[in-house]
């Protein structure tokens, strides 16, 4: 009953007129076109008034104090805080995340309550609200680690105890950690058992077969929940506004301790700091610009190695 | 995978791990070291509720030790020595180490700077009953009090001044306020589109539209507030012709089209895991496609599309940047043409100026406590509606 078996269908269900029918499709498909319709003005507005902004200076100096001025902005260590922050974030979130799927897909029966329990958790991490997580980073990278080095090392100013790189990627390293769990586990399960039984028939152990048999066949998978992981990370700024992000810096950051710029935190700056709005509308859409091609350049990979992935799996199956 | 047919039938070993052999010390070791970093989700849940709920745990037990009353009681320090331990530290806000630390002259010196504190106030604030309210008290947190200077019992969230203002009801107003309207703006246009792709397209155009209305979840939520910001609000007024330029409403049309992928991407997954056998039988029987997708697809995949509804709703709850850049004086009202401030901008906005370990930063760590039971009851309902939606359609009713 599909398209593909019957070409003819319109005039097959042409039959009969329906006009109730007829007008209820109408309105689903109405549905799914303006939902395009506003991405499609949205991404519009954004290139069409973002262009103009771009040009090889803007992304490549270190603005002044003022970069609400088109003349003046640039957007060079936002970039660089963007950038570093989220691979910052992979160092940590990569190895708990794919450790944590090996567990459920390799050595967990799938209805113990350990698996039970941690999948809950799982999908309840995934939906805690963005500014908790800056919450949590205050209270306890900040707080309570950040603030006991400091006292257990005797420090004279707080070196860990304040805002830095460091907690703002670990704090963002918590958020996506479902999302690389999920990516993850989606590649293990693709791989096919008989990889698996053939490597223990040979006589490897199960880590050995994990080790050197699984985990190079999930590498485009784990690749890809990173990709996935980065690209939400590199939009969000409600985590990192009391756990790293500075407003203004006159240098790039040289160590995990210092603060940083950041693309996500300077579009919430420009739109509502400035003197005057008309005048930094331009560097506005510009920075944006910036933002959007860094987060869908990244979202594409992700998709693109996903669907290939899914690909495969279905071929060799 | 591997284990999947046989396991339940063998007793797994020691944290769940199912080997199906004998291992080496090393390996056991490695086995037990993923199985501790697999704790990893579970334990940060716990962290996340510990960590926040402690800057909020002397709210929560409405310990003596916070009291944000502009003018506090005095007690002159001559009277020291008739004071209990209980009684000081109760009056200094200080916890039982801290006081241990001190000696007596310490003691005498902070009451006196309080009672200098005091002396140095103006008169009408020293005799403003309201200042000496403690405002971090569940009657204030929760119920209207009637400030001086108004004509009647109100909701007043106001930070800032002499007084300090914990009311939460507008802010939980603006919360619900912002996402409901978001939802009742997306719900529609993303069930529509969920029915239009899984149901009625065909399968060529389904392929890149599916991606396509995905495309709208990858767009950071501070992009959508500062496009809301500049272009939408004045379209919506020209279009609508309201008062205010930024309200609630534009803040809400925003925070749906942020809402819009996750609603679709549930519902369009649910819709499209309906047996394709439904559907047939309907079309057979000569349904139209219309008919079948309403009568037959939408009622069998139904907790499917709730559980999307709800994790929207748990999206928009959580959501920050837009309504802060859209939208942020706290006023009471449920007119969707008023302002509104919701619980993640209030802290997102106010916590840079509030002081580690006062009465505002744990006021703000209470929003933070409640956004995150709220969410986690919501994803909570989520789950069981997919769980509910899979029971369903393995015919396990």
């Amino acid at each position: 009953m599909s398209a593909t078996t019957i070409p003819s269908r319109p005039s097959l269900r042409g039959i009969r007129w329906r006009p109730v029918s007829n007008f209820f499709s109408g309105l689903t498909r109405l549905a799914t076109f303006s939902i395009l319709a506003l991405l499609a003005i949205l991404l519009s507005t954004i290139l069409v008034n973002g262009l103009p902004g771009l040009s090889f200076r803007f992304i490549s100096t270190i603005p002044k104090k003022d970069f609400f001025e088109p003349g003046s902005a640039a957007v060079l260590p936002m970039i660089v805080g963007t950038t570093v922050r989220v691979f910052v974030m992979t160092l940590f979130v990569i190895p708990i995340g794919v450790i944590t799927a090996i567990y459920l897909t390799e050595y967990a029966a799938s209805s113990s309550l350990y698996t039970r329990v941690i999948r809950a958790a799982v999908n309840n991490l995934a939906g805690v609200p963005s500014i908790v997580f800056g919450l949590f980073g205050v209270g306890f990278f900040i707080n309570f680690i950040g603030r006991g080095f400091d006292s257990l090392t005797h420090q004279a100013g707080p070196q860990l105890g304040q805002p830095c790189l460091l907690w703002a990627s670990m704090t963002l390293a918590v958020m996506t950690l479902p999302v690389v769990i999920v990516a993850t586990e989606e590649s293990l399960k693709s791989i096919l058992p008989g990889l698996r039984e053939a490597s223990l028939a040979l006589g490897a152990t199960k880590l050995q077969t994990i080790i050197r048999v699984v985990l190079p066949n999930a590498l485009t998978g784990i690749l890809t929940g990173g990709i996935l992981a980065i690209s939400r990370a590199a939009g969000e700024v409600a985590p990192i506004l009391f756990t790293g992000v500075a407003y203004y810096m006159r240098d790039l950051p040289k160590s995990p301790t210092d603060q940083f710029m950041d693309l996500g935190y300077h579009i919430y700056v420009l739109s509502t700091q400035s003197p005057n709005i008309d005048q930094t509308k331009p560097v506005l859409y510009a920075t944006v610009l910036v933002l959007l091609v860094l987060t869908f350049s990244l979202n594409g990979i992700g998709i693109l190695a996903r669907a290939r992935l899914r690909r495969s799996g279905r071929s060799d199956s | 995978m591997t284990h999947g047919r046989n396991s339940s039938r063998r007793t797994a070993g020691w944290g769940g791990i199912y080997r199906g052999h004998r291992a080496r010390v090393g390996e056991r070791l490695a086995e037990m070291g993923i199985f501790v970093v697999s704790l990893s989700a579970i334990a940060l849940i716990f962290l996340i509720f510990l960590f926040v709920g402690r800057e909020a745990w002397p709210i929560l037990i409405q310990s003596d030790s916070v009291n944000s009353a502009a003018v506090q009681d005095v007690i002159p320090a001559v009277d020291l020595p008739k004071l209990s331990p209980e009684q000081i530290r109760a009056y200094l806000g200080i916890d039982a180490a801290q006081l241990d630390r001190m000696d007596s002259e310490t003691i005498r010196e902070l009451m006196l700077v309080r009672e200098e504190a005091f002396a140095s106030l103006p008169q009408s604030l020293q005799r403003d009953p309201d200042a000496r309210l403690n405002t971090v008290r569940w009657r204030s947190l929760i119920l209207p009090h009637q400030w001086a200077g108004y004509s009647r019992p109100e909701f007043i969230w106001q930070p800032i001044g002499e007084i300090h203002k914990y009311n939460i009801v507008p802010l939980l107003v603006g919360s619900l306020k912002t996402s409901l309207i978001g939802l009742a703006f997306a719900v529609p246009f993303a069930l529509g589109a969920a029915i239009y792709v899984s149901q009625i397209a065909r399968p060529r155009l389904r392929e890149w539209l599916k991606p396509a209305v995905e495309l709208l979840s990858g767009i950071p939520s501070v992009v959508m507030g500062s496009f809301a910001l500049i272009v939408m609000a004045t379209v919506l007024q020209r279009f609508f012709g309201y008062e205010t330029r930024l309200n609630a409403f534009v803040a809400g049309i925003a925070l749906g089209m942020a809402v819009i992928p996750i609603v679709f991407s549930i519902a369009e997954d649910a819709l499209t895991s309906v047996p394709r056998s439904f559907i047939q039988a309907a079309l057979a029987l000569g349904a139209s496609e219309w008919q079948a997708a309403w009568q037959i697809a939408l009622p069998a995949a139904l907790p499917g599309v709730f559980a999307g509804v709800v994790l929207g709703f748990g999206r928009a709850v959580g959501e920050t940047m837009i309504v802060l850049l859209v939208c942020s004086a706290s006023v009471m009202s449920w007119n969707i043409f008023d302002s509104a401030r919701s619980i993640t901008t209030t802290i997102a906005a106010e916590m840079a100026e509030a002081v580690a370990g006062n009465h505002h930063y744990r006021v703000l760590f209470l929003l933070g406590t409640i956004l995150f039971a709220v969410t986690f009851v919501t994803n909570l309902l989520g789950d069981i509606f997919i769980h509910r939606l899979k029971r369903r359609l393995e015919g396990k009713q």
